[in-house]
């Protein structure tokens, strides 16, 4: 589903991504955890489209399609989803209003007719309830003010109206709650099938406990180092990051 | 045509005014006209040289060949103009065409209160127009002065102590263009009495390609505890010029609401003048532009804090594409004995046209001790993390960046009183910003 070969990304002149290697293929989900600042958020942005950064080399595949070319709008309607580990505060912008845009979007993409008010209504009504959330956050100014987990749970919200194909989830548990945490899980879970692939980011082990992955990579200065099962998770909980950083230095 | 021209011409023509006006050149009103002339004879148009036309340029505008006085009436349809009007409402219409007063499409009333025109208020209520009149728009200020030499027509609106206008009224000034260019003074008199209260809506539209320009004037006296909400949808064509002056004097406890938003037009200058003589009164200004291509929008604002315990807030916001220009200029002077004022102002910016520019300056003038002043001005881009977020949720650039100007648009239209005005509003912003008008529901 998503190949990423060789990639290499900076931002001013200043070196990110080193050369990344990952595939991820159909009904899949991998795990990609790493310490502070080892290019996480950037490889979900690069893979995204934000243009800030400058591809040095390296190539960038969905379903066979190359995605460098593409807006990130277009992406979007390929069945790509970024779940952020900050999402932004856009005051004035309802939820409502940003989420039938958005889908309206994503159809008239795809040649189809702007949906029902009524239908539109349910479907969010529908996902509020899966994921446990307050029907009077819809008219709130999108992110505005809200807390940490409600930021994420409004994150897996948009995720679970638009239905991706790919969903990155960046740091999505961070913030959460352990009661939040296992309703963000269980969303993502009920999103899960053998067509949908997910690809999460995370420090800790506890998210993969409820969404268990098939891989585990981990990042280091912009580097693939490590790939393994889900076991490697363990491992790395117990141990940290050190013995990774030693094995990359003889290397 | 040099800029002394339309000078000239604006002289002759006031000859043939007088020679018209016969026996009323002998009023009062009309020495306040002659002293009037003479100043802007004196005075001319305003040049960049002066401060509060430094980034104004007159110069290309009065250049024009422009007809002064329509010497025919132009009939209208209502169908032809109907689009300017807050359909969905009963309303009452002060319509003028080409400058006249037009009682065809016109919707006016005698009764409990008079909503009419000028040159109808000079035959029925001689003793309020000499009451009022050029009161609170003094002629220190040439145009000001050019307009009050010329006045004879634009909107009356008195309403007697108590009384409540409960409709809208909608004051619209039309050019044909079937007399070639040409340049139009309208002078309004709005006067409230104690605890009077209306709403005004006021255009100015071109119908047709001809170079229109206008040297407006209204003065509003919102008598004590009255309320008062003007709003003003400057929406016309390329071909327009209009210079629009507003000066208001509030009594004691009042409340005047002023909105100025302005979406089209090649060369708008709005002047706002507040006086507040009254304790307690109350000024509100909001204002959104949102313009581009070679557009040029300016804001001037003034409010003479005379009065204790008075409060003044003000709220501008512009978006400019392409390569257009905007100016702002508030000031907020406190007199010595205005003890417990209230001054509030901020001015934002969106720059979207790379050449597009703006000026804002905010001029505080502050006498008394016990005051509460602030004041703020930014000037920026949109907000990149925002428009990556929108489209990474698959929304275009073109409508993310419509979502996220709307958004910084609608914290003004939000406080604009009628719903139907703020719909045409948002509709207004819509076809601006060249996106479907349900991004913004
Ligand atoms: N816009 C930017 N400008 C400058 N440096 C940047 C920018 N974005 C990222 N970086 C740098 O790139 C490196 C990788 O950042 P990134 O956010 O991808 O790390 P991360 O692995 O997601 O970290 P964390 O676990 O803290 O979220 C960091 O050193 C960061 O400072
Ligand atoms: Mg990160």
């Amino acid at each position: 589903m998503l190949k990423i070969q060789g990639l290499k990304a900076s931002i001013d002149g200043q070196p990110i991504l080193n050369g990344i290697d990952l595939e991820i293929g159909r009904g899949e989900v991998h795990a990609i955890m790493g310490p502070n600042g080892s290019g996480k958020s950037t490889l979900s942005n690069v893979i995204a489209g934000r243009e800030d950064y400058e591809i040095e080399s390296g190539s960038l595949e969905f379903e066979g399609t190359d995605l460098m070319e593409l807006a990130p709008e277009e992406r979007a309607h390929l069945g790509l989803f970024l779940s952020f580990q900050y999402p932004v505060e856009i005051p004035g912008v309802s939820v409502t209003n940003f989420v039938k845009t958005a889908i309206n979007q994503h159809r008239k993409a795809k040649g189809l007719e702007p949906m029902e008010a009524k239908d539109m209504l349910r479907l969010m009504r529908e996902k509020m309830e899966l994921l446990g959330m307050d029907k009077g956050f819809l008219s709130r100014s999108l992110n505005e003010g809200f807390s940490g987990g409600e930021k994420k749970r409004n994150e897996i919200f948009q995720m679970a109206l638009l239905e991706p194909k790919l969903a990155i989830l960046d740091e999505t548990d961070s913030g959460l709650d352990i009661d939040a945490l296992r309703i963000v899980a269980e969303g993502v879970n009920a999103l899960r099938s053998p067509e949908r692939s997910i690809l999460v980011i995370t420090h800790y082990q506890r998210l993969l406990e409820y969404i268990q992955p098939d891989f585990i990579h981990v990042l280091h200065k912009g580097r693939i180092v490590k790939s393994g099962d889900k076991g490697l998770a363990l491992e790395l909980e117990k141990r940290g990051y050190d013995w990774l950083k030693e094995k990359e230095a003889e290397v | 045509m040099s800029m002394d021209s339309l000078k000239d011409r604006l002289q002759s023509s006031f000859i043939v005014f007088e020679n018209e006006l016969k026996e009323e050149t002998r009023s009062p009103l009309h020495s306040i006209r002659r002293q009037a002339m003479k100043r802007f004879e004196a005075q001319g148009f305003p040049s960049v040289k002066l401060e509060d036309w430094k980034y104004t340029n007159l110069k290309p505008i009065v250049k024009g060949d422009y007809t002064v006085f329509a010497d025919r009436e132009q009939g209208l349809e209502f169908s032809e103009i109907k689009r300017f009007f807050l359909n969905e409402l009963d309303t009452y219409k002060i319509v003028f065409v080409d400058g006249r007063y037009s009682s065809w499409l016109s919707s006016t009333t005698h009764q409990n209160y008079d909503i009419c025109t000028f040159s109808a208020g000079l035959r029925r209520h001689r003793s309020v127009i000499d009451a009022y009149f050029s009161k609170a728009a003094w002629g220190e200020r040439s145009l000001v002065a050019l307009n009050t030499a010329f006045a004879r027509e634009g909107a009356f609106v008195r309403i007697p102590a108590g009384k409540v206008v409960e409709k809208p009224i909608e004051v619209m000034h039309i050019s044909t263009g079937s007399i070639g260019d040409s340049m139009n003074q309208p002078r309004g008199l709005i006067v409230l009495e104690e605890g009077a209260e209306a709403t005004l809506i006021e255009r100015h539209q071109n119908l047709g390609n001809a170079r229109v320009l206008t040297n407006s004037v209204t003065e509003v006296f919102a008598g004590a505890g009255s309320h008062f909400h003007y709003l003003k949808i400057q929406n016309d064509s390329p071909t327009t010029a209009l210079i629009d002056h507003t000066s208001i004097v509030q009594e004691r406890d009042s409340r005047v609401d002023v909105g100025t938003f302005v979406f089209g037009g090649r060369f708008v200058r709005n002047e706002l003048e507040f006086k507040l003589e009254g304790p307690g009164a109350n000024a509100g200004m909001i204002g959104l532009s949102l313009v581009d291509a070679d557009q040029f929008v300016d804001h001037h604002t003034g409010v003479d804090h005379v009065a204790p315990h008075c409060q003044s807030d003000e709220l501008y916001k512009g978006v400019y594409d392409g390569k257009s220009q905007g100016v702002f200029n508030g000031r907020i002077m406190v007199r010595p004995g205005a003890q417990k004022t209230n001054a509030f102002q901020q001015n934002h910016n969106v720059l979207l046209g790379e050449k597009a520019t703006v000026d804002t300056k905010p001029q505080l003038e502050i006498f008394a001790d016990d005051v509460k002043c602030s004041h703020g001005c930014t000037i920026g881009q949109l907000d990149e993390d925002a428009l990556f977020y929108l489209r990474s949720r698959g929304i275009p650039a073109h409508e993310a960046q419509a979502l996220l100007l709307y958004a910084f648009g609608e914290e003004i239209i939000a406080k604009v009183p009628l719903p139907e005005l703020r719909q045409r509003l948002s509709r207004l912003m819509a076809r601006k910003l060249n996106v479907d008008f349900e991004l913004s529901l």
